[in-house]
């Protein structure tokens, strides 16, 4: 008898899953709650989406024309790993004119891949295995799990509508403990609108101070304000080497699919950024590089136009909601509303799932974005007007029949 | 000339994306009460600030068959009334579209809207080119518009964004 043994240590090793490979800490952290709707929502017509993270305009023709010469040049190689000089002295022009920070763009400015690549380099060029990181919620999705790879705690602070979604400093000292290491700031805020003023940073930055904590600041929604211009919290006095600003081209200039970020900050944090970068994404793309430059250079007249564009339909999406009855917090900055659909006695996920089917509107249920977020619902108003008026008369009649 | 308040600007701004914007509407995207946009309205139009709500038509999907001319003419302006008196004369013609006094090599671009070809040779030949202080004249027949007040036709634009995105 002839005996395939290939097959019996097959049999014999049956019950390991290919699951038991993985990384403890990457097998626990769950897929995002915006992936599982966005399956729910792919292959569905007619749908009026405001579930959309981006700009509804294309990048800009002037930005479009520069990258493409620029291939037509054959500028398709490595550039250094920080960025090319040209863009880092742009940027840093760019962050002192707007926001009074200044930095040195040989060593304190890095070009990355999107703002999301310079969240994980901060994120893992700070955290040791155990060290509390904390995050105001609800936030933008990326914060905790990216903590979680690296080892540390995600630890949540709750954020509320009362308080337009500003973290309160009393919150943020009950959430400290021996262990805290890092704040994570994302003003103004996916998904709620919220921004943080100049006055409301003062007893951040104290308690900050304090506690010795290091704030990884992600401002990639800075130029998107609507009322008074964007306070960097590394323009806090005292607080600029503690904070390590993320920002990006992405949400200003409608570069999403670009890929362009840059993060800046002391020069000893940035070289330990640096060197992750360097051993695995080289630099970020060249002909990426050269677009966000023509952004930085002639891009900023067709900025304000799409702000003021955003502008004019946040108080459209505002008073529709507050119109069906629906409580909504005035949003300052992104480009999201964050109405509570508490009054109708569902979850945040059962609402945006009948929503989805019953009235073919789809938006995000509150509830992804940790917590504070159930209750709520986050509407994206980057879309046209006429589609905005669609969907919040759906809505409306959503609402009305729930009774 | 007048310097415009910044509500009128951005009316103005808004009603040529869409003329069909309600006064409620533009009010709750400018942050201003209906009756200040109302107001304001008015004012543009009584000052023929706002002159026309008009319909942009993408001609080349109808099925007729009107051409349009740019021509170029060189004129002799007239003692003490310069280029007005004969721009007139010109832009009269119901079939004239629009007159633009130039600088550089001619003097009026007038744009001409006939049913045919032959229309339009012989508005030129038997009505503009017989008037006393034309000089010459120069028809360009226009072949294809591509985008017409900030218009694209063939703009297949669609929006490609994921449904849902972080």
């Amino acid at each position: 008898m002839i005996v395939n043994s290939d097959n019996k240590t097959d049999r014999t090793e049956e019950k390991k899953s290919m699951l038991d490979y993985l990384a403890p800490q990457v097998r626990q952290i769950q897929p995002s709650g915006i992936r599982k709707f966005f399956d729910l929502v792919s292959g569905n017509k007619d749908i009026i989406t405001l579930g959309v993270g981006e700009p509804d305009f294309v990048t800009p023709w002037h930005v479009r024309e520069a990258c493409v010469y620029s291939l037509e040049r054959g500028f398709t190689r490595y550039t250094s790993n920080s960025g090319t000089p040209e863009l880092r002295e742009a940027i840093a022009q760019y962050l002192y004119d707007n926001f009074s920070v200044a930095y040195e763009p040989k060593d304190e400015i890095l070009v990355t891949v999107g703002g999301s690549e310079a969240i994980d380099l901060a994120l893992r060029a700070l955290i040791s295995p155990g060290d509390e990181i904390l995050i105001p919620e609800p936030s933008y999705i990326t914060y905790s799990p990216i903590t979680t790879i690296s080892g540390g705690v995600p630890v949540g602070i709750e954020t509320f509508a009362k308080d337009q979604f500003k973290l309160q400093a009393e919150q943020l000292e009950a959430a400290i403990t021996p262990k805290s290491k890092v704040l994570v700031l994302s003003y103004p805020s996916n998904p709620t609108g919220g921004i943080m003023t100049y006055e409301d940073w003062l007893p951040i930055a104290k308690i900050v101070e304090k506690h010795d904590l290091i704030v990884i600041s992600d401002e990639i929604y800075a130029e998107l304000t609507y009322l008074g211009k964007h306070v960097s919290f590394a323009s806090v006095p005292g607080m600029r080497d503690r904070t390590i600003l993320v920002s990006g081209f992405s949400k200003a200039f409608a570069m999403t699919g670009w890929r362009m970020g840059y993060v800046c900050g002391h020069p000893d944090l940035i070289s330990a950024m640096l060197k992750i970068h360097q051993y695995t994404i080289m630099c970020a793309p060249a002909m990426g590089q050269v677009a966000a430059l023509e952004a930085l250079t002639n891009g900023m007249e067709e900025k304000d136009r799409m702000v003021d564009s955003y502008n004019q339909r946040r108080r459209l999406v505002v008073q529709g909601f507050r119109d069906i009855g629906l409580e909504c917090h005035e949003p300052q900055g992104a480009f999201y509303a964050f109405p509570s659909i508490q009054l109708t006695g569902l979850s945040s996920d059962e609402f945006a799932q009948r929503l989805l089917r019953e009235a073919k509107v789809a938006a995000v249920p509150g509830d992804v974005f940790g917590l504070g977020g159930e209750g709520y619902l986050r509407c994206s108003y980057a879309t046209s007007v006429s589609q905005l008026n669609e969907a919040i008369h759906r809505i409306g009649e959503f609402v009305r029949k729930l009774g | 000339m007048k310097v415009l308040s910044e509500l009128k600007q951005k009316l103005i701004e808004l009603l040529r994306e869409d003329a069909r914007y309600t006064p409620e509407l533009l009010a709750t995207m400018l942050g201003a009460s209906e009756e200040e946009v109302k107001t304001a309205i008015q004012e543009l139009e009584q000052e023929h600030i706002i002159v026309k709500y008009a319909t942009v038509v993408n001609s080349s999907k109808l099925d007729d068959e009107k051409v349009t001319a740019l021509i170029e003419v060189q004129i002799t302006p007239e003692r003490g009334r310069g280029f007005d008196s004969i721009a007139e004369r010109v832009y009269l013609y119901p079939q004239v579209k629009s007159v633009y006094l130039m600088s550089g090599a001619y003097d009026l671009l007038v744009e001409v809207e006939g049913r045919n070809l032959k229309d339009v040779a012989s508005f030129v030949s038997q009505k503009l080119s017989t008037l006393e202080s034309v000089l010459s004249t120069k028809t360009h027949f226009i072949l294809k518009k591509y985008k017409q007040d900030g218009v694209i036709f063939e703009d297949h634009e669609e929006d490609h964004r994921l449904m849902i995105s972080p």
